[in-house]
């Protein structure tokens, strides 16, 4: 028996060292793997925001390049204390917490449906990708045309719009068309999220909320909602922060007239038709900022939540 | 109650339907209206006399061909560069044990956040010193570096499925590991390599907000960029049939790669969200 226990033992420090061996051979190759990717990531995202950061501080424009001075925070006061900065911020958010809003109703209802649907998958599936692929300047082309006075067939569809209205000559109305082409880009990408969370949902439990008596609207918001709500919040995630970077539509559409104008449009104004690098980078780090903020926010909403459905159970 | 649902799922089926085509179908019959009908001005929704003079002029037109072949060469590069870049990530997220794996995950959901807008005045100023302002490589950059984090996610969210220990399984019956790798795992990884390709295609060939910063003529304009500054002779009076018309070129390529992938797609967009 003794002579079979010591070769074991030997076996065994082997296998640990191959083992330790593996590991630090498995880690150099993970490294090496990753480092193309991670390299470029690094060269066209951390590096410019660290130069933004640095450019923000100073006064600095392109066509008077000799003129660049430090000046400090002044350019986040200039900024912060600007009155068309607040009124951009405030469009965004606008169109931000209105898009998201409705493509999330209209989405899960799109999600609902297609769930149920027996009968031709393939078109529905392939019908509600359109939109998403299409190019965005192309969308915002369509609707802007759609809602042009002399063009358009929307003043002549609306029963209650005046044959002559002009959409685009008053800020709300701009809006609104500004919103209309945005909910119908990405709709269908928030149905297909939300159709996945749908999927996720487990029928056992649904049938046996049925044979418990629960009404539609109860399973709906007792036994669905609650069971994709990782789902949803993924979903309201994504989109938010991609509504908050609006910039083709309304590039498209207004230019930023009828006070249309988003934070990323006055950003983009700033650095490329103005070359006011200095101030431009400041804005650009506020973005950045806003952004991380509007996260960090859906994060948090999204928790509280789920403590308290917790606590209810 | 049967008969109720499915009278509201055909309800459904229908709004989703005229949703999702009514601009479409609105921007081709917008490309068959003739130049002085739009003049006039021409609020019905079909054409009154069907032409296809837009056609010959959009194909005609030499700043919009340019443009068609920047954003396909640009396109298709950067794909290729974001898929085999993200491919060796994914494996190695999926596959090995490393520190660092975390970071990786992370920067790359950070990256897919990033409001690309703050990036382009440093951009346009890196890009000016190193001389890749307006040149294919100066757009191609950025665009595999937006949608490594899509790929990464998708390809190793599909990478995770794959039985790797078939792999072995071969070698034990006979099989070299290249052999191995090339007939098993090639085969099974393949699908989601595709996916991953469509959707980073799908983002460079949508891009505005770089491809209008970061290029100033006609050599590296891609078509949305190239769209935007379509005015025509008459400033006040913008060409409508023939803006539609160049619209409709570039959505059949989009709508051919969806006809045809639609299920990888699906897959694709919705791995992240489920799998997480």
């Amino acid at each position: 028996m003794s002579t079979v226990t010591a070769p074991r033992r030997e076996d065994v420090r082997q296998a640990q060292a191959a083992e330790s061996d593996r590991t630090k051979s498995e880690n150099r190759l993970g490294l090496r793997l990753v480092a193309p990717a991670v390299v470029f990531m690094l060269l066209v995202t951390a590096w410019p925001m660290l130069q933004a950061l640095y450019l923000s501080l100073f006064r600095y424009r392109l066509t008077a390049p000799d003129d660049r001075e430090f000046v400090g925070i002044a350019n986040y006061t200039t900024v912060l204390t600007d009155r068309l900065f607040w009124l951009d911020t405030w469009n965004t958010v606008l169109i931000m917490v209105v898009t998201v809003a409705v493509e999330l109703v209209i989405g899960f209802a799109f999600a609902m449906v297609m769930h149920r649907i027996v009968f031709a998958r393939g078109v529905i599936r392939t019908s509600i990708l359109i939109p998403y692929g299409i190019i965005t300047v192309v969308s915002a082309f369509a609707w802007q045309f759609a809602f042009s006075l002399n063009n358009g067939f929307v003043n002549n569809w609306l029963p209650f719009v005046d044959e002559n209205f002009n959409w685009f000559g008053d800020h709300w109305p701009a809006m609104f068309a500004i919103m209309v082409s945005e909910i119908w880009k990405t709709t269908p990408f928030m149905a297909l999220l939300l159709l996945a969370g749908l999927s996720q949902v487990s029928e056992d439990m649904l049938e046996a909320a049925k044979v418990d008596g629960a009404t539609w609207w109860q399973r709906l918001w007792k036994v669905i909602l609650p069971n994709m709500r990782a789902a949803i919040m993924v979903a309201v995630l994504f989109r938010a922060l991609d509504a908050y970077r609006i910039f083709d539509n309304i590039f498209v559409m207004t230019k930023g007239a009828q006070e249309t104008e988003s934070a990323s449009f006055l950003t983009y104004r700033q650095v490329i038709e103005q070359v006011q690098l200095g101030l431009g980078s400041a804005l650009s780090v506020l973005l950045f900022l806003s952004v991380l903020l509007i996260a960090w926010l859906i994060v948090k909403l999204f928790k509280v939540d789920l403590a308290q459905a917790r606590g209810e159970g | 109650m049967n008969q109720k649902t499915s009278v509201g799922t055909w309800i459904g089926f229908v709004l989703i339907l005229g949703w999702c085509l009514l601009p479409v179908v609105w921007i081709i019959s917008l490309s068959f209206k003739s130049a002085e009908e739009t003049a006039a001005g021409s609020p019905q929704f079909l054409p009154k006399d069907f032409t296809l003079q837009n056609y010959a002029d959009i194909l005609a037109n030499e700043d919009f061909l340019l443009a068609l072949r920047n954003s396909f060469g640009i396109a298709a590069i950067a794909t290729v560069l974001a898929v085999i870049f993200a491919t060796l990530a994914a494996y190695a997220i999926a596959r090995l044990e490393f520190r660092g794996k975390r970071v990786v995950l992370s920067m790359a959901l950070a990256i897919a956040m990033f409001p690309v807008v703050s990036l382009v005045g440093p951009l346009f100023d890196m890009w000016r010193t190193f001389g890749l302002f307006n040149t294919w490589p100066g757009l191609i950059i950025p665009y595999m570096t937006f949608t490594l984090p899509l790929a990464i996610w998708t390809l190793s969210a599909f990478f995770r499925e794959i039985p790797w220990e078939m792999e072995q399984a071969a070698q034990v019956d006979g099989a070299t590991s290249w052999q191995a790798f090339r007939k098993v795992i090639v085969p099974l990884a393949a699908p989601g390599v595709f996916t991953a390709a469509i959707l980073t295609f799908f983002f460079a060939w949508n891009e505005f907000v770089l491809a209008i910063s970061l290029t100033s003529t006609t050599g590296s304009r891609t078509v949305p960029a190239q769209l935007s500054f379509f005015v025509g002779p008459d400033p006040f009076n913008p060409p409508y049939g023939q803006l539609a018309t160049a619209s409709v070129v570039v959505t059949v390529p989009i709508i051919v790669i969806v006809l045809l992938f639609q299920r990888r797609i699906v897959a694709g967009l919705t791995s992240g969200a489920v799998k997480g």
